[in-house]
């Protein structure tokens, strides 16, 4: 993954546009947040694979970013997005990294499935 | 009966973090080890650091590294389950320990090493040992392997008191290091704080390359 530049994911988003795609959206604090320091609480949520088509996409903010993509009946929202790459399955990657390097979001769009 | 060590657990590194030591002291004797990881650790946040792994490469790299960490201990019989990451605990339980049962049949282990049930902090450490506990509990009380569990909650003193088993492992901390090592992806970053520790030898740091301690499994079984 490398650094986000808003045009170059902008029109990956674009790409997406209109097309039936399979969404990966995550969140983590980590699974012992809780566990090292008890005033956190442990907090992730993911979703894979889940068939969506969105009308209108946007990357937006000055790093972290955030992106939104608008559906017929509803959005799907990620904020603090920092770095991306568009691999060789023709899928758009984008998370969000903190100081130690770990993931603590991913937006994901593909137009087939996610392995694994 | 022939010794056999039948460790279940389910993120690849849970094996080089908690029961390396031990993995290695019985291929070191000779005594076959068989390592069951449940998942490819599919959903870990770390991504190696400097960063090399993303989310779909992970999987992938994480396998790699899980054959290398079984090279570095020796384990010459690796299973790796297809389970999902973070998902263990929503599987069907009976299911679960069908798969569980399967293997322990197969193997026919004289030792058991998995994550204690409740005390694992870890929602896949837990729901694997519950597993393992419950395919073992479909046997007679007189048919169930030795089985030791690892217990890391903040609670565990208060609840299960101290670990029945501590083995020294400093003839083979070179081993658990090289296992450590092999799971590059997760370990790097934290093993770089941990060589400056061991330096200043920081209590806590030698702790992971001293001693592992373990819990024997208590069988609460009403009738016998």
């Amino acid at each position: 993954m490398k650094p986000i530049t808003k045009q170059a994911v902008q029109a990956y988003l674009e790409q997406f546009l209109n097309k039936t795609v399979y969404i990966h959206l995550e969140t983590t604090t980590g699974a012992y947040s809780a566990h090292k320091n008890e005033s956190n609480m442990t907090v992730v949520a993911f979703i894979r694979n889940t068939k969506v088509t969105y009308h209108q996409a946007k990357i937006t903010g000055n790093g972290p970013y955030r992106v939104g993509l608008k559906m017929n009946e509803g959005w799907i929202y990620a904020e603090g997005l920092t770095d991306w790459v568009y691999n060789d399955e023709n899928q758009l990657l984008m998370a969000g990294h903190n100081s130690e390097g770990q993931l603590a979001i991913a937006l994901q769009i593909s137009e087939k499935p996610f392995q694994y | 009966m022939k010794e056999h060590v039948l460790v279940i657990l389910p993120h690849p590194d849970d094996e080089s973090f908690g029961v390396a030591g031990l993995i290695a002291q019985k291929r070191k004797a000779g005594i076959p080890v068989t390592y069951a990881c449940g998942t490819l650790g599919e959903m870990g946040r770390n991504m190696g650091n400097p960063l090399f792994a993303n989310r779909e490469s992970l999987p992938i790299i994480r396998k790699k590294e899980l054959e290398d960490a079984c090279r570095a201990m020796d384990v010459q019989d690796l299973r790796m389950l297809g389970l999902r990451d973070k998902t263990i605990e929503f599987e069907d339980d009976e299911e679960l320990a069908d798969m569980m049962e399967e293997i322990i049949d197969n193997v026919e282990p004289t030792l058991i090493v998995t994550f204690y049930p409740g005390f694992a902090v870890h929602p896949d450490h837990d729901a694997c040992g519950a597993a393992v506990i419950r395919a073992l509990k479909r046997r007679p009380i007189e048919k169930r392997p030795v089985t030791y569990c690892l217990a890391f909650s903040n609670n565990r003193f208060e609840k299960i008191g101290d670990p029945d088993i501590t083995i020294n492992i400093t003839d083979v901390a070179d081993i658990k290091l090289q296992a450590l090592k092999a799971h590059r992806s997760q370990t790097e970053g934290m093993l770089k704080q941990m060589e400056e520790k061991l330096l200043n030898n920081d209590p806590e740091a030698k702790h992971w390359f001293e001693q592992e301690t373990y819990y024997t499994y208590k069988w609460e079984d009403r009738e016998k």
